[in-house]
């Protein structure tokens, strides 16, 4: 279920779309101005989805700490121009990169946090379903994909299991070795999940000649148009403001 | 609607063997006949119908002779036979109960409309009475199996094929898969053939066995009384659970003392916070064997890692008797890997979750090499180790390669390695045959007469009659009583 | 695991005896294939979408758990010499690498990076969403040119470090243009040799020494580079 109660039920590939339609933009320039437009348009949005707080915050935490620990990054070794700061051996920190360092955080911001609220609990066989109806990529692969996808539950128990193992065994430690050890076996025992499905996959004609049909209808309605006429319309404004005030700076320039 | 199969002088060869694998088979039969497929472990009855289920690749081996389905070569005859295999979790391919179910129907091409309606009828063939977004993780082994069964009905195949479907099932399970699979044959009128060691799960169902010989060719074919009658002491000779030829275990030469490991108002669960289960306070005595049984979910294999010290209890205490902790603080949980190992050994239900080394012989070294025992003593330990257990031959092998019951013994080797005088078992019998069975039976009433105390969680009757001297049944209401 | 696992089950092939010594056959013997028609070398079969998909998804998560060591992990190395951190980045290079050695089939790596990058971004917890897909697709081809190159035919090491570095130029790019887009070019090429180092080892050389540990399980048995060692018995 979507953590974001009135994007729940919406069609992945719009909230696929949406996410490429902000990120893709933003990418291209390096200004505080687009990325801060952005942001707090997104910012504003977040009640119309009705995204709880807690669930924002919990999910975008890791977001809300590399930004600024990219914008530090930047300010150190960014490209310096100005007045200079602060300056050891490779570090130059100027009015420039501070500059730089302020677009870098705010970019990442504006990119990553909508991501978080469009892409957390998408439902995987509704994402395949959009994914081989509407786009038509080929059905086995993103079969295979959701197949695999299932096994992710019990990979993990796999690795407790390992885990136990290794402590009934008396070898239980936290060294690297010892982490390299499971991992393997883990290696091993998914590889055995993976030939066994497979072979269960064959047995029930998947890979077939043949049309395949769909139990599942993947729709694209009036709700996914409007998410991703949203998107749009924040990143065209976004982008508007930063061109209009002449802060556009494209990346590769 | 039944298929039809025929084999003419049908062989399959492994890729990486010499040896052929099924040899010479001659073979008829007619739509809606039901068989029972028996044979010595090796004989080849997986990879015929595998075959027959179209799924054995060009890459795996090569073939002779022919084989066909309907008139059909197997690989062409897609949605005319379904197959359930053994591991109920390897089989259940996507998310929720209904999308797994048209699965198949979706890749034969079968219109919307139709499969939903072929997905309620096959759910309510097997007897599987749940929403269809129900989440399939969420299902017990016996309800994954019939699942399956499920997904394979909905094909509507005119010939059904069971590769050991109760194998990892408790008897509640086995009775659900087998009353579901006959329910389903009546009505469909399929033709059936199953695989399984356990003879008396589908005597009643089926009205043909056939024999494979690991050399080639049939063994015996004919009506299940009358191959049983003739036939009966041979097939236990290899491994097939013939009623009339049960197994027979050694007899004990001692009997039980005082007890080495006990529990008080212990309640046990996997994650903290959600108990699984509280248990009747238990004492496992040396030379003793604690059988601990219940329901699917009643917490067992729960209690099972409690009791060898791999999960904290939830509440109440797991005790070791001075004599057991020797030093250490009686609560196993909080001894070191290392502390753990010379005192309690523990088999897991998956043996493949145990292995660690790249050989047979230096996986039965790990315990004794974690100890810092001398290499002299321990190849001594583990060459004497490998006779017993019958894998003397395999010393070199990697583990992962080995069989079902070689794996198995040898899961159970490494706990003996240490010789701790306590040892948890879960499942130790699972899916054996009689013979790999009676191997693990000996071999454990051996190390009680020894004065190991043993504690096993396991729901065979057979294994509980030869070795248990006390029997502690989890309920359901244990459950309710460990969540109030 | 049951006894008699029968044919299906992966110890079918049980009584071969991997000697200590087969294990340790020179790389030229282990990991070359047989030549077969192109196209029946390049039809992908169910089992190779499967595992191809279950290593991958298996490598996802894996991703997202270095997501979450990233931010501890590089600010060190950063204040040690800037660019430096793009030495950890070869772990999401292991999917495409991996998975495109072992299946050897057009679009194996691509479809592998992909498929980790999007259980990385649906996995809960924090992560980049969408922008994972990006970095799947480019580090994917990345891998998928080399591999392509040698017509995937060859699990040499040699092929395995050059894709390894290869999807690591797919990743320096796309972190330079994400989030270090303004650092100046001292930054930027210290960033880019360390990605590509970074690829070569962990994801290339890691990669090749995980198949040759694999080979002696059995677990690659349904595959060419599982296979070629196996003597017959």
């Amino acid at each position: 279920m979507s953590a974001a109660a009135r994007l729940s039920g919406v069609n992945p590939l719009a909230a696929l779309a949406s996410s490429v339609l902000i990120a893709v933009p933003l990418v291209l320039t390096l200004d505080w101005v687009s990325a801060s437009v952005a942001l707090v348009l997104v910012l504003m949005l977040l009640p119309v989805v009705r995204m709880p707080a807690r669930a924002f915050w919990r999910r975008s935490a890791a977001i809300w700490i590399a930004a600024p620990l990219a914008g530090v990054t930047i300010a150190l070794y960014g490209q310096p121009s100005g007045t200079s700061y602060f300056r050891f051996a490779l570090a130059d920190i100027t009015t420039g990169s501070l500059a730089l360092a302020l677009a870098t955080t705010l970019r990442i911001l504006a990119i990553g946090l909508p991501a978080v609220i469009l892409f957390t609990g998408i439902d995987a066989s509704a994402l395949a379903d959009g994914l081989a109806q509407l786009l038509h990529l080929p059905a086995r692969f993103v079969l295979g994909a959701l197949a695999a996808f299932r096994l992710v539950a019990l990979i993990a128990e796999d690795w407790r299991s390992l885990g136990r193992a290794r402590r009934a065994r008396g070898v239980q430690s936290t060294s690297l070795r010892r982490f390299t050890g499971q991992a393997f076996g883990l290696l091993v025992l998914s590889l055995r999940r993976a030939t066994k499905l497979a072979t269960a996959m064959e047995a029930r004609a998947f890979g077939a000649p043949g049309k395949r049909t769909w139990a599942r209808v993947s729709l694209f309605g009036w709700r996914e148009w409007m998410l991703v006429a949203t998107s749009a319309l924040v990143v065209a404004i976004a982008v508007g403001v930063s061109a209009a005030t002449g802060h556009w700076s494209f990346v590769g320039a | 609607m039944a298929a039809s199969v025929r084999a003419t002088g049908w062989g399959w060869r492994h890729s990486g063997r010499r040896a052929w694998g099924v040899h010479d088979l001659n073979l008829s039969i007619e739509p809606g006949e039901r068989v029972l497929l028996l044979g010595a472990s090796g004989s080849g009855k997986s990879t015929l119908v595998a075959a027959l289920a179209g799924v054995l690749g060009s890459d795996e081996g090569e073939q002779a002779g022919d084989l066909r389905v309907d008139g059909l070569r197997p690989h062409d005859a897609f949605g005319r036979t379904g197959l359930v295999l053994q591991d109920p979790d390897s089989q259940v391919v996507l998310g929720r109960v209904g999308d797994d179910v048209a699965f198949g129907c979706e890749n034969l091409g079968v219109p919307r409309g139709v499969i939903w309606q072929r997905v309620s009828e096959a759910l309510e063939d097997v007897g599987l009475d749940l929403p269809l977004d129900r989440s399939t993780s969420d299902l017990s082994g016996g309800q994954k199996q019939r699942l399956a069964l499920a997904g394979v009905l909905a094909m509507r195949p005119g010939l059904l094929l069971l590769d050991e479907p109760t194998a990892n099932l408790d008897p509640a399970g086995v009775a659900e898969v087998r009353d579901a699979v006959a329910r389903t044959l009546d009505g469909s009128g399929a033709t059936l053939i199953v695989i399984e060691h356990r003879v008396e799960v589908w005597r009643d169902l089926v009205d043909r066995v056939i024999i494979l010989d690991a050399t080639g060719g049939l063994l015996a074919d004919g009506p299940v009384d009358r191959v049983l009658a003739t036939r009966g002491g041979e097939l236990a000779g290899a491994g097939v659970w013939v009623p009339e030829y049960p197994p027979v275990a050694r007899t004990r030469t001692s009997s039980e003392s005082g007890g080495v490991l006990g529990t008080r108002h212990l309640v046990v669960s996997r994650v903290r916070g959600s108990a699984v289960a509280a248990v009747p306070d238990l004492s496992v005595r040396a030379g003793g064997l604690t059988a601990l049984t219940g329901p699917n979910g009643s917490g067992k294999s729960t209690l099972a890692l409690t009791l060898g010290g791999l999960l904290r209890p939830e509440s109440g205490a797991v005790i070791a008797e001075p004599g057991l902790a020797i030093g250490l603080d009686p609560a196993p949980a909080s001894w070191k890997s290392r502390q753990l190992v010379a005192r309690i050994g523990s088999v897991f239900q998956d043996p493949e979750h145990q292995f660690l080394a790249a050989t047979v012989w230096d996986e039965l070294a790990v315990g004794p090499r974690a100890l810092r025992s001398r290499p002299s003593e321990t190849k001594r330990t583990v060459d004497e180790l490998l006779g017993r257990l019958g894998l003397d031959r395999l010393a070199l092998a990697n583990p992962f390669t080995l069989s079902g019951g070689e794996k198995r013994r040898l899961s159970v080797g490494t706990a003996l390695a240490t010789n701790a005088p306590v040892l948890i078992l879960d499942e130790p019998t699972f899916g054996q045959d009689s013979r790999t069975w009676a191997e693990i039976v000996d071999l454990l009433s051996v190390r009680l007469d020894e004065g190991t105390a043993i504690a096993a969680v396991s729901h065979d009757g057979a294994f509980l009659d030869a070795l248990a001297t006390e029997v502690v049944a989890l309920g359901v209401d244990d459950v309710a009583a460990a969540r109030s | 695991m049951p006894a008699q696992g029968g044919q299906l089950s992966s110890s079918s092939t049980a009584p071969v005896p991997f000697t200590t010594k087969g294990t340790t056959v020179t790389t030229s013997s282990v990991l070359e294939t047989k030549r077969t028609p192109w196209r029946e070398r390049t039809r992908w079969r169910v089992v190779d979408i499967v595992v191809a998909a279950v290593l991958a998804v298996a490598s996802g998560v894996i991703f997202w758990g270095w997501d979450q060591a990233w931010t501890p992990l590089s600010t060190p190395l950063e204040a040690l010499v800037p660019g430096l951190s793009g030495i950890l980045g070869g772990v999401w290079l292991l999917a495409g690498v991996l998975v495109g050695l072992i299946v050897r089939k057009p679009g194996a790596a691509l479809f592998a990076e992909i498929v980790a990058a999007t259980v990385e971004a649906l996995l809960p917890g924090n992560h980049w969403g969408a922008i994972d897909l990006f970095y799947g697709l480019v580090q994917g081809l990345g891998a998928e040119i080399v591999l392509a190159a040698f017509l995937y035919s060859s699990s040499r090491i040699w092929v395995a470090i050059l894709a390894g570095a290869s999807a690591g130029v797919g990743l320096a790019f796309l972190d330079l243009t994400l989030y270090y887009a303004g650092a100046k070019g001292s930054f930027d090429r210290i960033y880019v040799i360390a990605s590509i180092l970074s690829g070569a080892v962990i994801a290339g050389i890691g990669s090749w020494l995980l198949i040759r540990a694999l080979i002696p399980t059995g677990a690659l048995r349904r595959f060419p580079v599982g296979r070629s060692n196996r003597a017959v018995v």
